[in-house]
């Protein structure tokens, strides 16, 4: 099993990804079962089954260059090893996933929030879940010890204010809020200005959903960041982009904005409890080259979950190798 | 508009084919490689794109269509026609009985934008069909998403019935109806909390709201940015449901929408609105046909059509056009075209609409602030500067003060004066041509003569650069 079975010796790493395989459970089913099930010993390998494996692939959201890309190699492989079993083809799959998107760079998915006064600053369109999202992580950092100020960034969309403030109710952190309508940035100094009073250790900041297209919205969230820099320095410690898991090939693009005028630090993958296969956390790490930090499994608090993309690929092939 | 992008890559397919007096098969199977990796690129679900392809594939290697007349446009046409199929094929009229009170019941995932277009549907029965609309909460979960709709109900002045987050959401919806009935509201739309299609006690929660509803309409709201998931999402919600029809929502994006697609074909719901925007005046009916002719780079005239209709009225038009054509064209009415224009909603949109334009529109800037620039630069002039734009076109001095005064520069004064002379030019021109002779796939052909100045002048010293015309 060579390099597979290398990776996953130490018995820690294994229970870690067991954690995967059950918030993963929709996704292994319908996707990797199936691979498994195509791969199984005795198929021969013919243009059928390559486009079979095609499309199992584009199905879980992957994203269609990728997917080709993998599948010239294994036609490519096959050939050149004169490769007959479809079983083998297994083994060079994972092998080639993991060369794709673990590489030797060691991913650092620990939030960064060493400085003093740390800012989050949560960013994606909407509807991806940036609001609960945060009272998640909220309630993540309050359980290690940090006093955390929630900040109701989103002035625009009606009840968005009231949202955030009922989860820093029942999360029990600090919360900040200025009048539905006002400048968002405008919000941020004003919050900073109160974090330093009070001793906090981290404020998550809240923003508007939007498209990564309206150019003005994105013009304003671009202002949010330059201000929240002026005021701390080294700050936001962490721009996170929540995207939501169900997210077909837009979610590409939507990295690739986002990243452009707030310079993300990492995405946060949501409502991966749903069948969403997420394959597009794969796909965003490999045209932007952020990672995906932490990942959402459910509605509650806590619901939340550090990702390290080893354990991901491991999650989603446990079956097959 | 969300499927250009995908409107892009198939219109580079059907280049391909476009102009060759002679097909073969090859050719044919060339083109739908093509057009298979732009729908699957666009989130279209894979058993759809199989399906389609293999489809027009059929219908275009028919011997009638290769030997024929034209195979080349003929074959443009299959794709359209398949397309408009998976659309829905005909336009899904939203037609309410309005003897009876009649209810509407919206369901669909978290932050697929149901909140918002419960509004967004509120407004439109309201304003278009002139009835007395209900909103009512339902969402006992998700923390203020009552006051959403409350807030959202303030803005629209409609009423919103809700019990904050106390009880069920069955036993409010039974206290809801008997509240439109005292009240007299002829429709009643129900908003529902967000919720996972697997999951099976909030599936069954909905089915019970949905029988003390027993809504004339169940609407799915979807998330145009949906992927591979989408069919699923539906099949779900529509097998519990028995759902009537969906709204897509976040149209206004960039996703190439390929889960609307798809969504239609497998359930077999028609797609009855789309959501375009954050304002609750963002909600437009779904017409199959013309988004197929968009997604192909047809431009939609009818919908441009609708929108003047709408917003413009037909004599200032008329007055306008006669204007335009004799050449006696000047500041004031320029003024008046901006802001019909602006009426009509964003520029970008509507020129969008117009055949062949989406694709020369590409690298254009369409940037509306320009649009009120121009409009202080002639608010900059005096009357008879603006009746008679020779006027300033001989004088320098009167050049820079209208520049100084608007606080632009004389440049874009310049700029101003040359973009109304081409318009003048261009509309002359426009006079002579017949709307019937545009060829589908390529449009712009028969108006050969008008090509817009705005190509010719890129080649220029970058003069006019940024500058824009209708």
């Amino acid at each position: 099993m060579g390099i597979f079975s290398n990776l996953f010796k130490s018995k820690k790493r294994k229970e870690k990804a067991q954690k995967y395989k059950i918030g993963m459970e929709k996704t292994r089913q319908n996707v990797f079962n199936q691979l498994n099930d195509l791969l199984a010993s005795g198929q021969t390998i013919d243009d059928d089954l390559f486009e079979e494996i095609e499309e199992l692939f584009i199905m879980a959201d992957m994203g269609v260059d990728t997917v080709i890309q993998l599948v010239n190699h294994l036609r490519e492989t096959v050939r050149l090893k004169d490769i007959k079993d479809a079983e083998s083809l297994k083994e060079i799959i994972v092998e080639e996933m993991f060369k794709r998107y673990v590489g030797t760079d060691i991913v650092d998915t620990n939030l960064n929030i060493e400085a003093p006064l740390n800012v989050l600053l949560f960013v994606g369109v909407n509807g991806v879940g940036k609001t609960t999202t945060i009272a998640k992580v909220a309630h993540l950092l309050q359980k290690e010890g940090k006093k955390v100020m929630m900040v109701a960034g989103d002035t625009f969309r009606a009840g968005a204010i009231d949202q955030l403030r009922v989860w820093s109710e029942r999360v029990g952190c600090l919360f900040f809020e200025k009048a539905h309508g006002s400048d968002p940035s405008s919000v941020m100094y004003d919050a900073i200005e109160h974090a330093k009073t009070q001793d906090v250790d981290v404020i998550l900041a809240d923003t508007a959903g939007r498209l990564q297209n309206k150019e003005n919205l994105m013009k304003e969230l671009s202002k949010i960041h330059r201000v929240i820099g002026r005021e701390i320095e080294g700050a936001p410690q962490e721009t996170l982009l929540v995207l939501d898991a169900t997210t077909g090939q837009n979610g590409v693009s939507q990295a690739k904005t986002f990243n452009k005028v707030t310079t993300l630090s990492g995405v946060v993958l949501t409502k991966l409890d749903g069948t969403a296969k997420g394959g597009i956390a794969l796909a965003i790490k490999e045209s932007i080259g952020v990672p995906v930090k932490m990942i959402g499994l459910g509605e509650t608090v806590d619901d939340l979950e550090y990702f390290d993309i080893e354990e991901y690929i491991y999650g989603l092939f446990s079956d097959v190798v | 508009m969300a499927f250009d992008q995908l409107s892009d890559r198939i219109q580079m397919a059907l280049r391909r084919v476009s102009g060759k007096a002679r097909l073969t098969e090859k050719d044919i199977d060339e083109m739908m490689r093509e057009v298979r990796l732009s729908l699957l690129e666009a989130d279209v679900n894979f058993k759809v794109v199989k399906q389609f392809t293999k489809d027009i594939k059929e219908k275009a290697k028919d011997e009638k269509i290769l030997k024929g007349l034209n195979p080349s446009q003929q074959v443009v046409k299959v794709v359209r026609d398949e397309l408009t199929e998976l659309l829905g094929g005909e336009t899904s009229v939203f037609t309410l009985d309005k003897s009876k009170q009649t209810t509407i019941m919206l369901s669909g995932l978290q932050g697929s934008g149901k909140t918002t277009t419960a509004g967004k549907l509120a407004r439109y029965l309201s304003e278009k069909e002139s009835m007395n609309p209900l909103l009512v909460a339902l969402d006992v979960y998700r923390p203020a998403a009552v006051e959403q709709l409350k807030t959202i109900g303030e803005q629209l002045n409609i009423d919103v019935y809700d019990e904050g987050t106390r009880d069920k959401p069955e036993a409010i919806a039974k206290r809801a109806l008997e509240h439109a009935n005292v009240h007299q509201h002829d429709v009643v739309i129900v908003d529902t909390a967000g919720r996972l299609h697997i999951d099976e006690s909030m599936m069954d929660e909905l089915k019970q709201v949905k029988s003390v509803l027993n809504p004339d309409e169940i609407l799915l709201v979807l998330d145009a940015m949906t992927g591979q998931d989408a069919v699923s999402v539906a099949e779900h919600f529509h097998g519990s449901l028995g759902v009537s029809g969906s709204i897509i929502t976040k149209l206004d994006g960039d996703t190439r929408g390929g889960a609307a697609l798809s969504m239609r074909k497998v359930t077999n719901v028609p797609i009855k609105f789309m959501g375009l925007g954050e304002k609750l005046d963002a909600l437009e009916v779904f017409h199959p046909e013309r988004m197929a002719s968009r997604i192909l780079g047809m431009g939609d005239v009818q919908t441009l059509i609708d929108k003047v209709e709408e917003n413009v009225d037909e004599d200032d038009m008329m007055n306008l056009m006669e204007k335009m054509q004799s050449g006696k064209f000047n500041f004031n009415d320029y003024l008046k075209q901006l802001k019909m224009i602006k009426r009509m909603g964003s520029l970008g949109g509507i020129m969008k609409m117009i055949p062949g334009v989406n694709k020369m529109m590409k690298n254009a800037d369409v940037d509306e602030k320009k649009l009120v620039y121009i409009e202080t630069l002639i608010n900059g002039m005096t009357k008879e500067e603006r009746k008679n734009p020779d006027l300033i076109k001989k004088s320098g001095s009167r050049r820079r003060r209208i520049a100084r005064g608007s606080g632009r520069s004389v440049a874009e004064v310049n700029r101003l004066i040359q973009t109304m002379d081409q318009q003048k030019q261009a509309f002359k021109k426009m006079g002579d041509v017949d709307p019937n002779s545009i060829d589908p796939s390529n449009p712009m052909k028969g108006l050969g003569n008008m090509q817009p100045p705005a190509q010719k002048q890129k080649k220029g010293k970058g003069k006019g650069k940024g500058g824009f015309r209708f």
